[in-house]
């Protein structure tokens, strides 16, 4: 029996591919925050829009959330959009799901020229996540990672431009392609050593048009892999590269040349197959159904749990997730805790009732 | 004899390379092939698939995307285009539901358009608007593309609007929440999904055939 861990020093274990006391779950919580809330819990409600305009709010629903859940990470994500802000783009709110991007800011290829890399200390929605940063450390210190998000600047375009004139430059604008990765480049590696700064433990570096559910791999290799070896050599701290649902099984070894340390990877590929391919190189985050489970019954969630664990947690290298990067608002507490009480029952290591389940 | 099997594959191949030219020239080998000829036993078995490695992961959406697009481009090019269209018509209508990702809705229309259906593109809608739309426009056949769980779940409102308006239409819905929860698209209310492009075509065939009766 291992002794008992620290939630910091359970994911350093992992990631260094051994195993730690038990397999660390990492619940993405973002806006369910909101839910957390004391105005919330009372009759007023907190609209989702309330939830992120104070930062010293969303702290204490992380923090609540991590007593709650006993899960290993805080969250400081608010977002996408966020980034889009910092570019001059809208926010649009919902009451029941996540903050959504508004309509492309860049409408003909012409805008490139105009764009100037972004302050994050000058953008209101970033200086909020900053200090949620700031105050997340102040009260976890070095017991829990503090996770913050930059994302790729090779998927931020398809929240500046719409995924269809994205293709269309992609394919065939070369110059102009290169012009937004350099603006993006720029403001990615500032945005991500702020929060560094700031007290983020590590950064999620969101690249779903990376996946191979959205590119082919020669397209990768010439392209999202190039960037990611750019940005990620000038960021002054651990990666977590996510494909936010997106495959990845052929470019698993790809990915990890870029320096990353973490892969988010889909519950549309087998685990056990990730696992074959990143074991010692990368460590896997994921990937519990993020839509499907919002229905799941008890014994549902101990099945996807076990499945998970027995995958991929041997030896270390795997973080317990699900594969979106952010719990979805009609998830119900009870799932979630019942998640984390499955992860406390079947995710004590060194799990030797893979071998009894095995036969 | 044109061997149009032969032809089905190289327009795959010119699509998986992105190489519109290599397309062109298939199509001016080709000669006066049909346009019928063209679309039925070229581009429809291209499209397919493409669709099946959607589906596997063996393509990526930026391949389905640009194939959608040549076809559609190749079908103006070729003798008749306009004999492509089916009659009579039902009348279709595709939209996104409250947001901006348009690409999927892009893909199935252009994919529609190339086997023959008329679709009218709502564009981006909100339920309220989608509603309006439908009456106005007296639609038959509505497809939904959705990106966000919370807009997956927004069918539900509208198809209880559409029938408190009395409109008894055919939805068809597809995008990732229905991909990754296969049971939500009757928790909506919708009649079917398709998750891609080769799915879609028998969906919209049996879906005609009930929408006749």
């Amino acid at each position: 029996m291992n002794n008992i861990m620290n939630s910091l020093q359970r994911t350093l274990t992992a990631l260094s591919h051994k195993e730690p006391d038990k397999v660390p779950l990492f619940l993405l919580l973002s806006i369910s925050g909101a839910k957390f809330t004391p105005s919330f819990k009372s009759d007023k409600g907190c609209s989702i829009k309330d939830y992120f305009s104070d930062a010293e709010q969303v702290a204490q629903a992380q923090m609540a959330m991590l007593e709650r859940y006993q899960h290993d990470c805080l969250y400081s994500f608010y977002y996408a959009s966020a980034e889009l802000e910092a570019f001059g783009g809208e926010t649009l709110y919902f009451d029941d799901g996540p903050p959504n991007a508004g309509a492309p800011i860049i409408r003909s290829v012409k805008d490139i020229a105009d764009l100037s890399v972004p302050v994050p200390q000058e953008i209101p929605v970033l200086q909020r996540i900053l200090k949620t940063q700031q105050l997340l450390k102040q009260q976890a210190g070095d017991n829990v990672p503090i996770i913050g998000v930059a994302i790729s600047p090779f998927s931020m375009p398809v929240m500046q431009m719409g995924f269809e004139g994205y293709l269309d430059l992609m394919y065939k604008d070369q110059d102009s392609f290169n012009k937004l990765m350099k603006i993006n480049e720029a403001f990615c590696v500032t945005w991500a050593n702020a929060q560094f700064e700031a007290g983020a433990t590590a950064i999620c570096y969101f690249d779903p048009v990376s996946s191979t559910s959205m590119i082919p791999r020669e397209k990768y290799l010439q392209s999202g892999q190039t960037i990611a070896k750019r940005v990620l050599a000038q960021i002054n701290g651990p990666i977590a590269t996510h494909m936010a649902s997106g495959r990845c099984l052929p470019i698993v070894d790809d990915i990890a040349e870029t320096g990353t340390a973490i892969l988010g990877v889909s519950t549309l590929e087998d685990i056990r197959d990730l696992k074959q391919k990143s074991a010692g190189k990368i460590t896997l985050l994921g990937n519990l159904n993020a839509v499907e489970m919002r229905r799941w019954t008890a014994e549902q969630v101990e099945t996807e749990v076990k499945k998970a664990i027995a995958g991929a947690a041997r030896g270390g290298g795997f973080l317990l997730a699900e594969n979106h990067g952010e719990i979805p608002w009609q998830v119900p507490d009870k799932v979630l805790m019942a998640i984390s009480e499955a992860v406390q029952r079947w995710g004590q290591y060194p799990l030797d009732w893979i071998d009894d389940d095995a036969g | 004899m044109i061997d149009f099997k032969h032809y089905a594959e190289e327009l795959k191949q010119a699509i998986l390379s992105t190489d519109r030219i290599r397309a062109e020239l298939m199509l001016t080998e080709l000669g006066d092939v049909s346009t019928q000829d063209f679309v039925e036993k070229i581009v429809v078995p291209t499209m397919d698939d493409l669709g099946n490695g959607w589906e596997d992961g063996s393509v990526a959406i930026s391949q389905v995307y640009m194939g959608a697009k040549i076809c559609e481009s190749l079908i103006v090019q070729t003798n008749d285009p306009d004999a492509k269209f089916r009659q009579p018509q039902l009348h279709f209508a595709i939209t996104v539901l409250e947001d901006f990702h348009l690409l999927g809705k892009s893909i199935i229309y252009s994919v529609l358009r190339g086997l023959g259906y008329q679709v009218d593109d709502f564009g981006r809608t909100t339920t309220e608007q989608l509603v309006d739309k439908v009456e106005q426009e007296s639609i038959d056949i509505l497809l939904i593309s959705t990106l966000m769980l919370r807009s997956a779940l927004k069918i539900k409102e509208l198809r209880r609007k559409l029938e408190q308006r009395g409109l008894d239409i055919k939805i068809v819905v597809g995008g990732a929440p229905f991909r990754f929860d296969t049971q939500l698209w009757q928790e909506v209310g919708a009649d079917a999904t398709a998750v891609g492009t080769s799915e879609l075509v028998p969906v919209i065939e049996k879906l005609t055939g009930e929408a006749k009766q």
